[in-house]
């Protein structure tokens, strides 16, 4: 009785005007007739997509600096933080004369995510402290295959010359204010 | 041509009632009936008797078939009747002497001949009409009341259980 | 009479009826579907061709090419027999329906009908009452309980209908005072629809063929949330396309049906007054009958998407204590009002 919107079942025996049915058949066929007239809330896949929201949560990428040496330093914190422990790695020292392929000594030579334990909740972004790892608004492509779904670091990383633009996701007022 | 139709009708009639009795499966005995109806409707027709078949199939094959179908259906799953063999016997030897006696004793009264196919208005529906409300109003109606008998028995049983 | 001329006309009538009659079942499980997405706000099937009007093709291949399955313990015969009879009993009534009112070809005049039965309205009641055979013989040749159920409710619902429905043919025939369509579509001629005379008579017969055709608010036979898939659970490929197919035939057989025999058929208003030559007048006649037709046929899918299914009960207390009281009444009435 809270929403004083609750409705107490009584089994009332229908009037000889509703018992005829043709009123209430009548109203039912001009609400379905007025639906024949409304706006179709289909989206019609292939030609059109959703909207995705602007912090959508989907595949994420492994992010480069601005001189395109990899940020990841392979601390693990991501993987602490993940919890369904999709994140898996194995770091490496970085050799001389690799500077500008890795921006830390230590890097992760071996990285992956598995998308099928993943549930995108973001709590890697939250993790990394290197601003390495974040979640955009991509989808996972679908495969008949279980390996295609095991994510390698070759995979998740940006390209040099094909950058994956994350600023939307830098703009959130919560990360900010933390920040 | 219609003397063609005839013959086939009439082994088919004929084909279709022996399967009734000799085959097994009591469904099959209810199909081959049905289509014993048919070729008994396709006489009519050829008799000129239109509406006489319309009602045929309707009455027969649409209602009262459907209805022994209904009930074998389902009572398949129950097997024999309970009746003894010697019962049978006596008993189908009983009914096959009486449908006998009855056939020799049509052929003796009248001749059997192929009726005479005339497209008359004889079939027509006013025509029925007029003979079965004025000359045989009398038996018409007595058969109403048979049958009036017999809803009301089917309701008396129907309301005892 | 049986010229040549005569068996060419009536052999091109025939098959056109039969194409036309299956081009449109076809295109109503088309519209089905679009007409249910829009009722629902979607947009239905858009894939196969513009707007989805490749879909009945794609539909019919389906069927075709899967692979039609006999059950181990159906009994073979029987389980192929039912559809076909479906089939067959849903394209029958087609054969004295009048399509228009006659062309005028060489020299010859060509009814556009393909019997004049002179009993033509109990014809259709009788094919109508065979239609229930392929659902019967089907559901029980499967072996299956639940088809098996659905075989009783379909041929106890379709005989309790088929009373009422015959009552209201009977006053309808009584104020026609005749039993050939095409008669009773002449006579409706200017505007006289027996939809004015018999609008009792009309609602009932209207609901009956509902039940008839087991359309929506009747489809118990086939309710998927008691019986799985009713008496055709345990078919498969054209043979589940057989009987599918057969209920959109009788939609499509029924909606003529009434209306030839409640809205006047090929009649439209004006007919004489145009001026124009016989064969337009005719032509233009066939184009009204079968707008009347689609019009009646909307109604079935409206009235499928809107009203929840009957329960069981409910169906055989419609069928017994309401319709055929009220068709008996219809009739009592009818029958008064014209003695007087």
């Amino acid at each position: 009785m809270l929403t004083n919107r609750s409705k107490v079942v009584v089994n009332k025996t229908l009037t000889f005007s509703e018992s005829l049915y043709f009123p209430a058949i009548f109203r039912g066929l001009m609400i379905t007739m007025s639906h024949l007239f409304k706006r179709k809330v289909t989206v019609r896949y292939p030609e059109q997509t959703r909207v995705f929201s602007p912090v959508y949560r989907g595949l994420h990428v492994l992010k480069r600096d601005e001189k395109g040496a990899e940020r990841c330093t392979a601390c693990g914190l991501c993987a602490v933080a993940c919890p369904a422990e999709a994140i898996t790695m194995v770091a490496a020292e970085r050799e001389p004369g690799q500077e500008a392929l890795f921006r830390e000594e230590k890097y992760a030579a071996q990285y992956e995510i598995n998308m099928l334990r993943c549930i995108f909740c973001g709590l890697c972004e939250e993790a990394c402290p290197k601003e390495a790892i974040y979640l955009t608004p991509r989808l996972v492509p679908s495969s008949f295959k279980r390996e295609d779904f095991f994510w390698k670091k070759e995979r998740l990383l940006e390209t040099v010359e094909n950058r994956v633009d994350v600023s939307r996701r830098l703009m959130r007022p919560a990360q900010k204010g933390a920040a | 041509m219609i003397l063609g139709l005839f013959c086939f009708l009439s082994l088919l009639t004929i084909m279709s009632a022996l399967s009734v009795i000799l085959s097994r499966n009591p469904v099959y005995s209810v199909l081959s009936l049905i289509l014993c109806f048919f070729s008994i409707a396709g006489h009519y027709i050829l008799l000129s008797a239109p509406f006489l078949a319309v009602v045929h199939i309707i009455v027969y094959a649409g209602a009262i078939m459907v209805l022994f179908l209904f009930v074998i259906m389902l009572m398949m799953r129950t097997s024999d009747v309970g009746l003894t063999s010697w019962v049978k016997r006596i008993g189908s030897f009983f009914v096959v002497g009486v449908l006998g006696v009855t056939i020799v004793a049509l052929m003796q009264r009248g001749t059997l001949v192929l009726p005479r196919y005339l497209a008359s208005v004889e079939g027509s529906v006013s025509s029925l009409g007029r003979v079965l409300f004025g000359q045989y109003a009398i038996p018409f109606e007595l058969s109403t009341i048979l049958f009036l008998s017999a809803v009301v028995g089917v309701v008396m049983l129907g309301k005892k259980s | 009479m049986l010229d040549l001329f005569f068996i060419i006309q009536k052999l091109i009538l025939v098959s056109a009826v039969l194409a036309i009659t299956l081009v449109i079942a076809m295109y109503t499980t088309y519209a089905e579907r679009k007409l249910a997405a829009f009722f629902q706000d979607r947009v239905g099937p858009n894939r196969a061709g513009p707007f989805g009007i490749l879909q009945p093709l794609a539909d019919g291949l389906k069927f075709m090419f899967k692979e039609a399955f006999i059950p181990a313990n159906a009994n073979k015969f029987l389980f192929v027999l039912g559809p076909s009879i479906s089939m067959i009993a849903a394209c029958m009534a087609c054969g004295v329906i009048p399509w228009g009112s006659s062309l005028m070809i060489m020299g010859h005049e060509v009814p556009l009908q393909i019997a004049d039965l002179n009993v033509g309205v109990l014809y259709l009641f009788g094919v109508v009452s065979l239609g229930v055979y392929g659902i019967m013989i089907g559901g029980w040749a499967s072996n299956n309980k639940y088809a098996l159920l659905s075989t009783i409710r379909a041929s106890s619902q379709m005989i309790s209908y088929e009373i009422a429905m015959g009552i209201a043919l009977i006053a309808l025939t009584l104020s026609t005072g005749t039993l050939s369509l095409k008669e009773i579509v002449s006579l409706q001629h200017g505007g006289h629809w027996n939809v004015w005379v018999q609008p009792l008579g009309f609602i009932i017969f209207i609901i009956c063929a509902f039940a008839e055709t087991n359309r929506m608010p009747f489809d118990l036979p086939e309710c998927e949330t008691e019986l799985v898939g009713g008496y055709h659970t345990e078919y498969s490929g054209m043979q589940l396309g057989f009987y599918l197919f057969a209920e959109y035939i009788n939609m499509f057989v029924s909606s003529t049906v009434m209306a030839a025999l409640y809205f006047g058929g090929f009649n439209f208003p004006f007919l004489n007054s145009l001026g124009l030559s016989h064969n337009l007048v005719t032509l233009l006649g066939v184009g009204v009958f079968f707008a009347k037709i689609f019009a009646l046929m909307f109604f079935f899918i409206w009235i499928r998407w809107t009203i929840p299914r009957f329960r069981y009960d409910q169906l055989m207390r419609l069928g017994w204590k309401v319709l055929m009281p009220l068709a008996i009444f219809n009739m009592l009435v009818t029958a008064v009002l014209i003695l007087l």
